[in-house]
């Protein structure tokens, strides 16, 4: 019984949803803020279990070795809600600092040693393997990244050899944005498949309960 | 200076130590990354608050005010304290709000699952859409998008293959040989400029964050 | 005789897209309730993904990280469900992890179902470590030793509690990482964990990212890659059990098709205009 009405219930909602197709209506805004409510009250009890409780509760309250210093990051993370009381908003940027920092740091090496680096070396191919397929593909490749860089090369006028290397580029990258593209529509496509499998079913399971 | 310096300083200090004990690892650097490390995750995990305390406030407003719609400001409420609700009787009868049994859950599968599924798969109808309105083969560059977008959405289709056998090949070598490298070279783009702005804003150049 | 068809090709173009809308539903709806079926061909990518689980001994550990919710469920779902198939077919041990928080009852609900279908026993075969936030921070933090960020799995349980993880204290002791990606997790994983820690990875991505991710694969960063419902499907039939992702490929297909026509018939109506305000 009360699978049946988790089906009615998830399929009714998906149908609301899905009203929307037809036009804007009062059914399809119910379902918008029903999702909206229910997120806003899911993230709460997230909070509570894995940060408070699993982070800074648990470890405390089994007194593992340096918890005690977890109360200064839940100062912090505390002074985070000041935001909340305009006259003390201000103490809330120390904690905004705090996350904003680590996580510029994180990326700058990040960036570099995860991307940068790996990237332009594998992009330093040898132009003749002996195989004339492989070295097509090598070429293709050094040729696709470095016209892709010219081209977003802005702080010289694209004129010349520079304009006819970036013009190069852009074809590059318009292929690039249709394999984008394509793979878009695949992706839209499948998430449609779900649900409408969903829906069917969902109509096979209550024709089968009743 | 508490509301400018110090912060600036903050965040210059904790971004120095991120790459400095990038390049040291050793003791004691690398206790002193582990730590600053672990204050981040709790103190991120706060983050998540500040965006509920906004729609929560944004909600009452509207409700208070009789704004046009408030009605369904009081469904957003409804769905809000069923979750709260159920979730802190979950996790006071399991221990855990995410037990697979709990009314937490039950409720999660029946209303959120379906909601953000299907929030989703409208897109579908409007790439369809934008495809017929709006996809134009204008010049040579709008022509090569849409001759590799087609070929990349039947060569990775079974359908594909039943059309001309050699079509996911070709479609297997625009992906891995001909788009790779405009790929790469926008996302080497994407990371200097993302450099370049966790520079400016270690250096406090960028000081938006502060508002 | 001209204007006739000129005003009809304007018509065609200014069609209700709620007629769109309704051909798109059909032709995505029709193969999914008379159940058709298409044959999937299996691409190198995906290959490349499979043979690096499949090398694996018995015994060792495949991490499986959840980095999707309810939105992407219908392309990564049935990727989680092959690649944990493959694993408990092989005696893997699978650690789950999770950061993307609405994700996680979908990916431990999934786990939890292949499990009981191979009888395996949680604390032993398989674990869910939950979440923590920190997303970056948290894959560093387990690089030195998992317990200093997942002092217990998802429910609070002490992992040293748990025979598995006794052995299990950072990645050395993890033989490849499987990152489901919906967002850009999956650049975390290559950048942070395979690029400090020598982490072998294997991404399933939505296929919205897919084109994106073939440099890392290229650059031999990530081992191999899954993308979307196909790449599903593709690694269903390599474990040899079709299930969601075979279904989808004929509406799949069938979908692709129609696009393409509304983009051809779309095409033909701007030309036909085009030409027919050239000559006025």
């Amino acid at each position: 019984m009360i699978e049946a009405l988790s089906i009615w219930v998830a399929a009714g909602l998906t149908l609301a949803i899905m009203s929307f197709l037809y036009g804007d209506n009062p059914v399809y805004k119910f379902a918008e803020h029903l999702y909206v409510g229910y997120s806003a009250g899911y993230w709460l009890i997230y909070t509570w279990h894995f940060t408070i409780k699993l982070m800074v509760i648990q470890p405390i309250a089994e007194k593992q070795p340096g918890a005690l210093w977890l109360v200064i990051p839940l100062f912090f993370g505390a002074l985070m809600l000041t935001r909340w009381f305009p006259r003390i908003a201000w103490m809330s940027r120390w904690s905004i600092a705090f996350t904003v920092g680590i996580g510029a740091g994180l990326t700058l090496t990040g960036a570099v040693h995860g991307y940068i680096i790996p990237q332009v070396k594998a992009t330093i191919l040898p132009l003749w393997t002996g195989n004339g397929l492989t070295s097509f593909n090598n070429f293709v490749i050094v040729v696709g990244v470095i016209t892709t860089l010219i081209y977003f090369f802005f702080s010289k006028p694209h004129t010349g050899v520079l304009g006819k290397t970036s013009k190069v580029g852009i074809l590059f990258i318009m292929v690039a944005f249709g394999a984008s593209f394509g793979y878009t529509v695949m992706a839209r496509i499948s998430l449609l498949i779900g649900r409408l499998d969903f829906l069917w079913s969902s109509i096979l399971k209550l024709v089968h309960f009743f | 200076m508490l509301k400018k310096q110090i912060p600036l300083a903050i965040t210059f200090i904790t971004g120095v130590i991120i790459v400095v004990t990038f390049f040291i690892p050793h003791p004691p650097f690398g206790r002193l990354q582990q730590d600053a490390l672990t204050w981040y995750s709790v103190i991120f995990g706060f983050t998540m608050l500040l965006g509920v305390d906004s729609l929560v406030k944004f909600h009452y407003t509207k409700l208070r005010r009789r704004e046009k719609g408030w009605w369904f400001s009081i469904v957003f409420y409804c769905g809000f304290l069923l979750s709260f609700i159920t979730g802190v009787i979950s996790e006071i009868r399991f221990g855990d709000a995410f037990n697979i049994n709990s009314s937490f859950m039950y409720f999660y599968n029946t209303i959120l699952v379906p909601l953000q599924s299907t929030m989703f798969a409208l897109l579908a109808f409007f790439i369809a859409s934008a495809s017929y309105r709006a996809f134009r083969a204008r010049n040579i560059d709008a022509t090569f998008l849409l001759v590799t977008a087609v070929i990349v959405m039947l060569g990775r289709v079974p359908v594909g293959y039943m059309l001309w056998h050699k079509l996911p090949d070709l479609t297997s070598w625009i992906l891995n040989v001909l788009q790779l490298g405009p790929m790469r070279g926008i996302m080497i783009g994407i990371s200097l400029g993302t450099v370049a702005m966790s520079l400016r804003l270690i250096l406090g150049i960028e000081r938006t964050y502060l508002s | 005789m001209n204007g006739e068809n000129i005003s009809f090709w304007e018509k065609l173009g200014k069609i209700d897209r709620r007629w769109i809308f309704l051909i798109i539903g059909l032709v995505v709806f029709i193969p999914i309730a008379f159940g058709l079926r298409m044959t999937v061909h299996v691409s190198p990518a995906v290959k490349s993904a499979y043979d690096t689980i499949n090398s694996l001994p018995e015994g060792s550990v495949v991490m499986i990280s959840i980095d999707y919710d309810a939105a992407s469920m219908p392309e990564l779902q049935p990727m989680l469900k092959a690649i944990l198939r493959h694993c408990f077919d092989k005696n893997l041990k699978v650690v789950l992890i999770n950061f993307w928080p609405l994700g996680l009852p979908i990916g431990n609900q999934g786990l939890e179902e292949v499990a009981r279908e191979y009888g395996k026993v949680y604390g032993v075969d398989y674990m869910n470590l939950g979440y923590r936030p920190g997303d970056i921070a948290v894959m560093l933090r387990m690089g030195t030793e998992i317990r200093s960020v997942f002092y217990g799995d998802i429910k609070g349980t002490p992992l040293d509690s748990l025979p598995m993880m006794k052995n299990i204290h950072n990645y050395d002791d993890i033989a490849v990482v499987v990152g489901l990606e919906a967002g850009s997790m999956g650049d975390a994983w290559v950048q942070y964990v395979n690029a400090r820690f020598k982490q072998d990875l294997i991404l399933g991505v939505t296929a919205v990212m897919a084109a994106g991710v073939y440099p890392y694969l290229q650059a031999g960063q990530i081992k191999g890659l899954i993308g979307g419902l196909k790449g599903a499907a593709e690694y269903e039939k390599l474990v040899n059990h079709p299930a969601f992702g075979h279904i989808g490929m004929a509406s799949q297909s069938w979908a692709h098709v129609t696009i393409i026509l509304f983009i051809i018939l779309g095409n033909i109506g701007y030309f036909m205009e085009r030409r027919r305000k050239r000559g006025l």
